[in-house]
């Protein structure tokens, strides 16, 4: 299990390396030429040229990455430049490892960036988690036991609708009517804990992450609801019946523990693909998130920026991937790795 | 002896099943899997029931279970035991009963045990659900008694081994563990031992019927196999279409049958005294429709003794024919059915 789980995360640091360098091939392959959208409105030639020098824009890719990589374990220091260190090393900033990279655009090392908006990310990640599992998971659940009735078309049938809807419609939707139009909620902000505590903290999460719960928890009644249904017709389950357990037993030890595990998988994975920034729910509520940062910095050529952002999001997503993978080993006793 | 069908009112019988109707609604019509069901079962007998799939063995183990409340499946008629209509009971009063005074043991242990719980966990929540009082450990030593009994060597290490672990046979000897567990009066097996080895079979169908001895519990045989319950078995009744055609001792239905069907069962079993290249002979045809059966005799389609002239087979419903306690479902006059057994049936050294 040891040698698994060592050998997952090299290979995922590999593979994170590698997304880097691919990230980097795109963007020097753009016909935009990056440097100019440093230089402001008088900008003369000879400052462009300082700017893309300045910046490494001036070397093949390879070795623009090369720098790159070597930054996340010794540390950098920008503009790359000995002889400016000498006349002037006040204007040199010093990026200690792990670095990933020095924005020009915002004049702040990446890290500094991304330490600033993840939270801001990750909690509405989190709370929309929270409510998707709880709703979808429980809402499955009912479907399958009430399979048929009305109960069980009501949740599936509404369940569609939003899975129908676009993310931003479902977001525009609550922000105008439920906070601007009829007041019920606050007009939602992100305040951290630190700075109105847990309770302004939860009320600013409420929309956005609802919206986002939303998008998933069609996705989730269906599943649940299939797993339920498929876990009903085990035999296993009818042994349980045989030996005479009362039906809430049957249901919370067997039924349950058969359909949930298959869903922890992918919930996991989900919850991996959305701590590194969700784009458009964070762009409805003008959510100052990883994914609003990655399309400004997209937008404006930003490509330390970018190449940060795809790097955290990557690994959220490789992480959750050897995290649920080492997870169905312990629930399911069947699994074994070597 | 015991009688196949006793005097109505006097059963002392443990089980006593009259005319059970088990009927399915479906799509294309009601599926009658049960059709008027009728038999006993004394303490500690063995009733083999046999027939091909889709003959309604299995949906008659599961309505003597009540495994068929709160699904779509109709059930009539009654199922006496120990006096009381299992029918007639609330859910609750039967869910007290099941695992305890009835047992049942699957025919695929891996598929009906829990994947993620290990055997142990399992049989003692199969003991604890009805002897709530006893500790843990108690409960914990009981089952390992249990695996001990039914022949699993190192019941201490392997009580806590998952069902992966085990290998076909051990499974189904946990599951039989499992089933005696609460020391039940009626056991059911479902095809016990189809999913298993064919060495390991044997091994199996003696461990139950030495601890059904031990235990002096009554069990219900279901299979595919005659040979298998003439051996074990003290009773036999013999289904087609979800009525049963022919019953009677083992040796009545085994070595004097007398229904056309059984006939055609005995020819497709393997036997040893047989000669080793003769072909096994399955009975042509297929089962038939549960929707809408046969007239006359359901059995008419394919039944190579038919003979609509004389005796109407394709129009007139058999009624059993009850003699020396031996019931049989077929026009032929009883005494020719003897003829042609003796003569056409029976191998040289049976
Ligand atoms: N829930 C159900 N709905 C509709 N039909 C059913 C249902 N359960 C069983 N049946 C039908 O009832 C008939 C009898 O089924 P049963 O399982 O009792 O057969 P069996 O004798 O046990 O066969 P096998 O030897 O294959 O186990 C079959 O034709 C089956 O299709
Ligand atoms: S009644 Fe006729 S068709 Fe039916 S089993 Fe007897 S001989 Fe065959
Ligand atoms: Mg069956």
């Amino acid at each position: 299990m040891f040698a698994y789980i060592v050998r997952r995360v090299a290979a995922g640091m590999v593979m994170i390396l590698a997304m880097s360098l691919v990230t980097m091939v795109l963007f020097f392959a753009s016909p935009v030429d990056p440097a100019r959208y440093t230089c402001g409105k008088n900008c003369t030639p000879e400052l462009l040229e300082q700017n893309r020098k300045a910046l490494g824009y001036d070397q093949p890719v390879l070795s623009y990455w090369v720098d790159f990589t070597k930054g996340i374990f010794v540390g950098s220091e920008f503009p790359k430049d000995p002889a400016l260190k000498k006349s002037a090393p006040e204007t040199i900033a010093d990026c200690p490892a792990p670095c990933l990279g020095y924005s020009p655009q915002s004049s702040r090392p990446v890290r500094d960036i991304i330490v600033e908006k993840l939270p801001v990310s990750a909690s509405l990640a989190i709370a929309a988690f929270i409510m998707w599992m709880i709703a979808g998971v429980g809402l499955g659940i009912v479907a399958a036991l009430r399979k048929g009735t009305l109960v069980d078309r009501a949740i599936v049938g509404s369940a569609l609708v939003f899975y129908a809807f676009p993310t931003f419609f479902i977001g525009l939707g609550l922000y105008v009517f439920l906070a601007l139009k009829w007041g019920i909620v606050p007009v939602p902000a992100y305040t951290s804990i630190a700075d109105g505590g847990v309770g302004l903290w939860l009320q600013g999460l409420l929309l956005p992450a609802l919206t986002l719960a939303l998008v998933y928890i069609a996705g989730y009644i269906r599943l649940t609801r299939a797993f339920v249904l498929e876990a009903k017709g085990e035999d296993y389950l009818r042994t349980a019946q045989a030996k005479g357990l009362k039906s809430g037993r049957i249901l919370f030890k067997h039924t349950l523990r058969g359909a949930l595990t298959p869903i922890a998988t992918v919930a996991g994975l989900d919850l991996g693909g959305l701590l590194g920034g969700t784009i458009i729910t964070e762009q409805v509520f003008n959510y100052d998130g990883l994914g609003r940062t990655a399309v400004m910095a997209a937008t404006t050529y930003d490509l330390p920026v970018t190449v940060g952002i795809v790097l955290v999001a990557a690994t959220f997503v490789i992480t959750a991937n050897i995290v649920v993978d080492v997870l169905y080993a312990v629930i399911d006793p069947r699994v074994k790795y070597s | 002896m015991s009688t196949w069908v006793p005097t109505e009112g006097t059963s002392e019988a443990l089980l006593s099943v009259r005319d059970l109707k088990v009927t399915f609604p479906t799509e294309d019509g009601l599926v009658k899997a049960v059709d008027g069901l009728t038999f006993d079962l004394n303490a500690g007998e063995t009733l083999g029931i046999v027939g091909e799939s889709g003959s309604g063995k299995s949906v008659t183990s599961q309505a003597i279970m009540g495994l068929h409340r709160g699904t779509r499946a109709k059930v009539e008629g009654s199922i006496g035991f120990e006096g009381r209509d299992l029918l007639k009971l609330e859910d609750e009063e039967l869910r007290v009963m099941r695992g305890r005074d009835i047992a049942m043991i699957f025919q695929d242990p891996l598929s009906a045990l829990h994947p993620y719980y290990t055997v142990g966990n399992q049989i003692v929540e199969a003991y604890k659900i009805h002897h709530g009082k006893t500790s843990k450990s108690a409960a914990r030593a009981h089952v390992i008694d249990m695996l001990e009994r039914v022949g699993i060597p190192n019941p201490q290490k392997r009580i806590d081994q998952y069902p992966h672990e085990f290998s076909g046979g051990m499974r189904q000897r946990a599951m039989i563990a499992m089933a005696l567990v609460n020391n039940p009066r009626l056991v059911i097996a479902d095809e016990p031992t189809t999913a298993l080895d064919v060495t390991v079979q044997a091994q199996i169908l003696d461990l139950l019927m030495d601890l059904q001895k031990e235990m002096n519990s009554a069990i219900i045989i279901i299979t595919h196999d005659l040979g298998v319950v003439a051996e074990m078995a003290d009773k036999i009744m013999v289904m087609y279409g979800g009525k049963a055609v022919e019953g009677g001792t083992a040796d009545q239905t085994f070595y004097s049958a007398e229904h056309p069907y059984t006939w055609g069962l005995l020819q497709s079993m393997p036997r040893i005294d047989r000669e080793r290249l003769e072909r096994l002979q399955p009975i042509p045809g297929n089962p038939p429709s549960l929707i809408s059966p046969p007239s006359g005799c359901a059995f008419h389609p394919r039944c190579a003794y038919r003979d609509d002239e004389n005796l109407g087979c394709s129009t007139i419903v058999p009624e059993f024919d009850v003699q020396d306690w031996h019931p049989v479902r077929c026009l032929i006059p009883a005494p020719k059915r003897k003829a042609i057994f003796d003569t056409e049936i029976r191998t040289p050294s049976s």
